[in-house]
């Protein structure tokens, strides 16, 4: 070790020992359900595959339509949710749930394999359409006792992540290789619309 | 010859030792300094989202808006806020509404993703009314004892401070892509909103 080297390990050996040292109130008792809460509701979305493909693929369409659409289905897509949620918590009744969201994942996996290009505006209505049965049906399935906006901050968070992750892949579009694997994952995910709406049927 | 740094390695390693095997009170209960209530307030905001969303939200928005949106807001907003949660400490605890926290999400996360072109008045308006509510709500909470007066001042300065960091941040944001993901943070919060308003109007 250099002798520069073993000055800044000593440096950091006495900021580690202070920083350790400096006395802190522990805050161990949180306000009930609260970090339970933001956790749930961030896990929620993320705990059906049905949902997670439709959102990754949203994500995927946008990416592949490119400027404004990349932002503006992303944006859609948790606005209408959450209003879906909001209708499942009031007990508005939506019929074919499970169906519509099997139907969201093959529409939007073969709009992203066909690279359909729709305007902006028949984009969005699809993409809106969609997201009130997925946000119904997580309305209708929110656990009690939690705390409620930070349920509803965790959720809606965890769906934006996902729209991410489809926008994150979808960056690949700008090669041709990449445009191919791209219309591949809608194929993924068309397939596995198909699935659930086989299981929905049966 | 040997590098004087690290021959004093040993006596550095041996006083830090010695330092962290001396025992010393933790002040982890502020009162005996007097700060407890300035740190109660700061937590208090901190830890509650209905009060900390709104004002993130606010802050975003001025933000980007223009310099001079985020200056009028960083004073406006922590005023609002003391004077209405001094006309608070001196009335009964009042529970805030939840339908009222969910329009605040809306409004503001709504004129967020919308990017609306409000004018400074406008502005300075909803940035009076948001502090006044909240500090209000706070106040009420807070009792009317000397501490609850200190708390509120530690409170308002989070805002201010919180205020002030944000609105910075996005007014030095250039690139249109980051410009877009602020506004894609205000479809979140109205989001959050409207789920908020579903679980204050939930059946059952």
């Amino acid at each position: 070790m250099r002798p520069m080297q073993r000055q800044n390990v000593a440096r950091g050996m006495i900021v580690l020992v202070l920083v350790l040292l400096w006395p802190q109130t522990a805050s161990a008792h949180i306000q009930k359900g609260a970090a339970v809460g933001l956790l749930t509701g961030f896990l929620h979305p993320l705990s059906g595959l049905d949902h997670v493909l439709a959102m990754v693929a949203v994500g995927l369409w946008g990416a592949q339509l490119g400027s404004p659409a990349i932002w503006l289905l992303p944006v859609a897509f948790p606005l209408v949710m959450a209003l879906g949620a909001m209708f499942g918590l009031m007990g508005v009744p939506l019929p074919g749930i499970e169906y519509g969201i099997a139907a969201s994942a093959i529409l939007l996996g073969a709009a992203v394999l066909f690279e359909v290009r729709p305007p902006l505006a028949m984009a969005a209505i699809l993409v809106g359409f969609f997201a009130i049965f997925h946000g119904h049906a997580h309305g209708t399935e929110l656990p009690p006792g939690q705390s409620a906006l930070l349920y509803s901050m965790g959720f809606v968070i965890a769906t934006g992540c996902l729209h991410a992750v489809g926008i994150g892949i979808g960056t690949v579009h700008r090669w041709s290789w990449g445009q191919i694997l791209l219309r591949v994952a809608g194929a993924v995910v068309a397939m596995g619309g198909v699935f659930f709406m086989w299981k929905a049927l049966a | 010859m040997k590098d004087p740094a690290t021959s004093r390695l040993p006596v550095y390693a041996a006083v830090v030792c010695t330092v962290a095997l001396c025992p010393a009170p933790a002040h982890a209960h502020l009162n005996s300094t007097g700060m407890g209530p300035i740190y109660d307030g700061i937590a208090h905001f901190l830890m509650s989202p209905e009060d900390l969303v709104p004002v993130i939200a606010l802050a975003l928005f001025t933000g980007l808006r223009g310099a001079s949106f985020g200056r009028r807001a960083l004073f406006v907003l922590p005023g609002a806020w003391l004077l209405g949660g001094l006309l608070g400490l001196t009335a009964s605890a009042t529970n805030g509404s939840a339908v009222l926290s969910s329009i605040w999400f809306l409004l503001l996360g709504g004129l967020l993703v919308a990017n609306a072109r409000l004018s400074l008045r406008v502005t300075t308006t909803l940035a009076a009314l948001l502090g006044l509510y909240h500090g209000y709500l706070n106040g009420t909470g807070m009792g009317a004892s000397g501490s609850a007066a200190v708390a509120l001042l530690g409170l308002v300065s989070a805002v201010f401070v919180l205020v002030a960091l944000t609105a910075a941040f996005v007014v030095c944001l250039r690139a249109q892509w980051t410009r877009i993901a602020v506004r894609v943070v205000g479809s979140w919060i109205a989001a959050s909103g409207l789920l908020l308003l579903g679980w204050a109007t939930r059946k059952g």
